[in-house]
């Protein structure tokens, strides 16, 4: 057994309103720069859709995640080989138009027209050519709230299975929201597709980086991806992928997505698991198993066994209490609500997500509708959206857990409106979900009052195990790219190094209370 | 032939070879300790892929092959040569036809890139000064590389490969530090140019997107797929 721990999300789909502020906070922080205009780290899509980039779960199209090939794991791009052998030209890279061609608008227009009687208009302008576009025909958000035509949207890869046609009538529509992040994957195919070795996974909490001085702009990791959410800066010709906003996690706040989330649907905890197990748990072989073979790598925050074993590889005990206090083990594995997003890509994703229930109060009240044991909430497999549909997206298909957890999220809301509204606490329906009442109580607290120290249990990094002096390194450097944060790592160099550090003794006086 | 004409000769091939080996090598060691963010291949393939796949693999296999050629024909010592029984005529159809062959690859290639750098509005808006002159100075040498085939076959027809050995012979000089200009003072001039632009290939690496050569990740092959990085400073 080798623990690691890992910065981990839920997303409760439940709450999600499709505002997009996560996605607009998020590119004003990281990706408002040239280059990067296209990139959203946070995009929000709605569902049914084929999202952004274009039809990005069609793997048979992008060929991006692992497949088994012969029981043996393998990228589905194919192997280290075909990769130098494809460097001059990645076949399967997306040409930026599947994202889209980024644009502006021509502002100064409107104040410097001359006086006339038609009000001037400001025509888009490409933000790569600077020419104007004659009509933008494509956006990182063209679907939002079902926008498009039904044909176009189906095409979404959620909706194998599922017989189509009778979801484009209007009466039978369903729209989610899918706020969509890099998921700092366990088994990550961007590091394993990257030919120079640049994207890696830190021990520590798991948040998978590109080292930007050694990505070469091979473009590998783009294509090996599942989700897309690695990106090309094609001003400096390197990947750029979310960072999980690291350098906020590090001194404990949660990242600016979750952190400016209107509807409090996001929660970032820490997750202890076993990484001598990632291979094997990713090479299960029935796909629709994998999402139980994930919740098998994850490991036990209480179990003195697992605590004895955290502390000897080195995991601080502020780690291992946050990791009792995880939000996220607790959706995931304790009440069994939250699911990685497609587990088929097989790369062990770390942003988990809740299912959401659907409204049909309307039907309800005409009687259209068979209902719970309280006379007043409908069952799982009568909600609008299709329980296949959310399991196409959350397990491979699989569609028992999904049922079991949109059951007991029923059961929960059941609980309470017995407790609020009838006065009298009715625990039938948690019996048949199969939840305690404590247990109801608890998961009322996280998801409906969502409380921020509830949501948000992040322990700090540890710097000290880095620096050998952090008092003497204050005020040495900030956040840039280039070299100016940089001393380099090399062991031989050209030039004097940097005296980067003061002089300043790192010991501490000694006490005053010893006496 | 005259005084002025011979000291440009020694300039050229005498000392200039000398000096764009050294920026090659301090430059490329500079840049890399220096500016690592800026050591890149500067793909433009997000930016347009449609018919990438053909013209840059024509260019690159066609380069990497002429690249490989010229190093083993010119610097590989002569009694390699002999042991595997290949005569120097033998030696010069080789490099005739095989060159040929690549350098052609190479020319459909290229042209095409450049082609698409400069017509396309998305790569050419996004393309540096530096992109389009050193793909254009790379096609030009490969130029006078494709011209010199005609030169050498004519040689052939007649039986001589004495122009190929002597080439071979100065770069040899060159490597082994008693540089000896002499040697090529006397071939036409399409091998002068062509060496002249070649040699000013290694000057301008080190300035432009050319580095990403440096970085071929061979040892992909056999490394491992994850890849963990600690904080943990490591005991040195």
């Amino acid at each position: 057994m080798k623990v690691r721990a890992q910065f981990a999300f839920v997303f409760n789909l439940d709450k999600c309103i499709g505002c997009h502020t996560c996605s607009v906070t998020c590119k004003n922080t990281w990706t408002n720069r040239k280059g990067v205009e296209y990139v959203w780290f946070n995009n929000v899509e709605s569902k049914p859709g084929i999202g952004y980039p274009k039809q990005w779960e069609n793997q048979e199209k992008w060929k991006g995640g692992w497949m088994l090939n012969g029981g043996k794991l393998e990228l589905k791009s194919g192997g280290r080989l075909s990769k130098l052998l494809n460097i001059f030209a990645n076949p399967d890279l997306p040409q930026i138009d599947e994202y889209y061609e980024p644009f502006t608008y021509n502002y100064a227009r409107l104040q410097n027209a001359p006086l006339s009687e038609a009000a001037p208009t400001a025509r888009p302008l490409s933000m790569i050519t600077g020419d104007p576009m004659e009509k933008i025909t494509w956006g990182p958000n063209w679907e939002d709230d079902l926008a498009g035509e039904y044909a176009k949207r189906s095409v979404d890869k959620n909706m194998d299975n599922i017989q189509k046609e009778m979801y484009g009538q209007f009466e039978n529509t369903f729209n989610l929201y899918l706020p969509r992040i890099c998921n700092h994957c366990l088994n990550p195919a961007c590091v394993a597709a990257c030919p120079s070795g640049s994207l890696y996974k830190r021990e520590e909490d798991g948040i998978v980086l590109v080292d930007q001085d050694k990505c070469r702009g091979w473009r590998f990791c783009m294509s090996a991806c599942p989700y897309k959410k690695v990106y090309y800066n094609w001003e400096s010709g390197k990947a750029e992928k979310c960072i999980a906003c690291y350098p906020r996690v590090e001194s404990g706040m949660a990242t600016i997505c979750s952190e400016s989330c209107v509807g409090r649907i996001r929660y970032n905890g820490i997750m202890l698991y076993d990484a001598d197990r990632i291979e094997e748990l990713a090479s299960t072989t029935n796909e629709q198993d994998l999402y139980e073979a994930q919740c098998s790598i994850f490991l036990d925050p209480n179990d003195p066994e697992v605590i004895a074993a955290a502390r000897a590889e080195g995991i601080n005990e502020d780690w291992i209490i946050a990791a009792q206090k995880s939000p996220i083990y607790k959706m995931a594995i304790d009440w069994k609500i939250a699911f990685p997003m497609h587990p088929e890509f097989r790369t062990l994703p770390m942003v988990w997500y809740v299912p959401p229930l659907s409204p049909v109060q309307s039907q309800i009240d005409q009687g259209n509708l068979p209902l719970g044991p309280d006379g007043a909430i409908p069952q799982a497999g009568t909600m609008r959206t299709p329980v296949r549909y959310l399991a196409n997206l959350l397990t491979a298909g699989k569609e028992a857990p999904i049922v079991s957890a949109l059951n007991r999220l029923i059961a929960m809301r059941s609980y309470q409106r017995s407790v609020h509204v009838e006065g009298i606490a009715d625990t039938r329906p948690l019996v048949a979900a199969g939840i305690t009442e404590d247990q109801a109580k608890e998961m009322y607290r996280y998801l409906a009052i969502a409380n921020y120290e509830d949501r948000f249990v992040i322990p700090t990094g540890h710097e000290e195990e880095r620096l050998d002096d952090a008092y003497g390194f204050q005020g040495q450097n900030g956040f840039t790219f280039g070299n100016s944060s940089s001393a380099g790592i090399s062991k031989v160099t050209l030039f004097p190094r940097r005296r980067k550090e003061t002089l300043e003794p790192a010991e501490l006086a000694p006490s005053a209370d010893k006496s | 032939m005259n005084e002025s004409m011979y000291s440009w000769n020694n300039l050229i091939f005498g000392f200039y070879p000398y000096i764009a080996l050294s920026v090659f090598v301090i430059g490329s060691w500079i840049r890399f300790d220096r500016e690592q963010y800026g050591w890149t291949s500067a793909s433009s393939q997000l930016l347009s892929t449609a018919g990438l796949r053909l013209s840059s693999n024509l260019f690159h296999i066609g380069v990497i092959g002429i690249f490989f050629g010229h190093l083993v024909g010119l610097l590989a010592p002569y009694a390699i040569w002999g042991t595997i029984g290949l005569s120097s005529l033998g030696k010069q159809n080789i490099a005739m036809y095989g060159g040929g062959f690549l350098g052609i690859l190479c020319m459909i290639g290229g042209v095409m890139l450049l082609w698409r750098r400069m017509t396309n509005p998305r790569v050419r808006a996004t393309s540096r000064t530096s992109d389009i002159f050193i793909l254009a100075w790379v096609l030009i040498t490969l130029g006078f590389g494709l011209a010199t085939t005609f030169t050498t076959a004519h040689h052939a027809a007649q039986g001589s490969a004495d122009t190929m050995m002597a080439m071979a012979q100065w770069a040899k000089s060159i490597v082994l530090f008693s540089p000896k200009p002499e040697l090529v003072s006397n071939v036409e001039m399409v091998f002068r140019i062509h060496l002249f632009f070649g040699l000013s290939l290694f000057l301008l690496f080190p300035f432009t997107r050319l580095v990403h050569i440096w970085s071929f990740p061979i040892g992909y092959l056999t490394r491992s797929y994850q890849i963990v990085r600690t904080k943990r400073r490591i005991a040195e």
